[in-house]
């Protein structure tokens, strides 16, 4: 019998296609998951817009609850509730541990540049905060590039959004 | 908003998509490369996020809408399609224009009455404060040269014509240029749109229905 917990239990398996460290559970991607009947109706809303993963997350999530004998309808919330906010502090630490350094906390207002140039970013190597912002873009549109000036170590922050 | 407000903003998110992927290679350092083809990434995106609402009302889908269309049925405004490259100043000029102009009729639509609507607006509006900081950090840096600001000024009447008349007035002021100034409005197209048309949808027309 397919429970909504099992539900959430074979997400959480499931691997970020671009940052396979976390898992979508981690990433917060998943906003609700409701079985009725044998149909499993899971809300998921995406991270950027532009991100070549999100069709990649939805075929993953369908065949994941069809391994497990039910049928997927998985839901696309184009809404606002998605921010890196919603990131856990497991995807977090497991970010930080294999060298992305995490998002930092949404203020009010957003994001700013003067906050990027500052020293409030924490490299994921050494621990460092004399990091400076190399490129507001990066590899794919959720990271920005920056550089620790302590151990001499380019690295990739997570943009908050 | 419906759809043909809706298809204006996604048309030119893809039109403009589609010039900023045309540095990817040859920007004039390796950052911008990465930072023009990354907000192409974006702006795409966008444009597919709004072309799925637009899509579900008149019921077709984001795709048809993309690249079925004919050029002359695009609603992009003509500032969008001006190709500039090998113009960085050019570049640097309409992407911070369109950017300020865009924050402001996106400010706007997070008060729609359709939530739906209102709710991609705060996301997009997300993503774009880092376009944002891009393009203000490029004016700063090369606010001073004449090169910029002739390319500000050649660009001005484009950019007002994204706007609504009336949202010109707040536009203006933001970027300190003049408010009365004749606007190149949406709804004609530059000779540069077919081109374009053609090269992005070439795959489209020549395998119809084709998906990937």
């Amino acid at each position: 019998m397919v429970t909504a917990e099992r539900v959430w239990a074979a997400l959480a398996e499931i691997p970020d296609p671009e940052i396979p460290v976390i898992s979508l559970v981690d990433l917060g991607v998943v906003r609700d998951v409701e079985v009725e009947n044998g149909r499993v109706h899971v809300e998921f809303t995406p991270t950027f817009l532009g991100c070549p993963a999100l069709e990649v997350m939805r075929d993953a999530m369908a065949a994941r609850i069809a391994e497990l004998g039910a049928e997927a309808e998985i839901e696309v919330v184009l809404d606002d509730s998605w921010s890196t906010d919603r990131i856990t502090p497991e995807g977090r630490e497991k970010l930080r541990a294999s060298g992305f350094a995490p998002p930092t906390p949404r203020t009010a207002g957003g994001p700013r540049l003067v906050q990027l140039e500052s020293n409030a970013f924490r490299c994921p190597y050494c621990g460092s905060t004399e990091t400076a912002l190399e490129n507001i873009f990066g590899p794919t549109p959720c990271r920005s590039i920056r550089y620790c000036k302590s151990c001499r170590q380019p690295f990739e922050q997570f943009k908050t959004i | 908003m419906n759809a043909p407000g809706l298809l204006e903003l996604a048309d030119d998110e893809l039109v403009l998509g589609w010039r900023d992927s045309e540095w990817t290679g040859i920007a004039p350092f390796l950052e911008e490369d990465v930072a023009f083809s990354s907000i192409a990434q974006n702006e795409i995106g966008h444009a597919r996020a709004l072309y799925e609402l637009a899509a579900r009302e008149l019921g077709t889908t984001a795709d048809e809408l993309a690249f079925d269309r004919e050029p002359s049925e695009y609603l992009s405004a003509p500032l969008v399609e001006l190709r500039l490259v090998p113009d960085w100043a050019g570049t640097i000029a309409r992407h911070y224009l369109y950017e300020t102009a865009d924050a402001i009729r996106i400010e706007a639509l997070k008060q729609d009455g359709n939530a739906e609507v209102a709710g991609l607006a705060a996301k997009i509006d997300r993503e774009e404060v880092y376009h944002r900081m891009h393009a203000e950090m490029w004016v700063d840096r090369l606010g001073a040269e004449p090169r910029l600001r002739e390319a500000l000024e050649r660009l001005w009447p484009y950019a007002l014509g994204l706007l609504d008349e009336e949202l010109r007035p707040a536009f203006a002021k933001r970027v300190g240029m003049p408010a009365d100034t004749a606007p190149v409005a949406r709804g004609t197209h530059t000779e540069e749109l077919v081109p374009l048309w053609e090269e992005m949808t070439e795959v489209r027309r020549s395998v119809p229905g084709a998906t990937w």
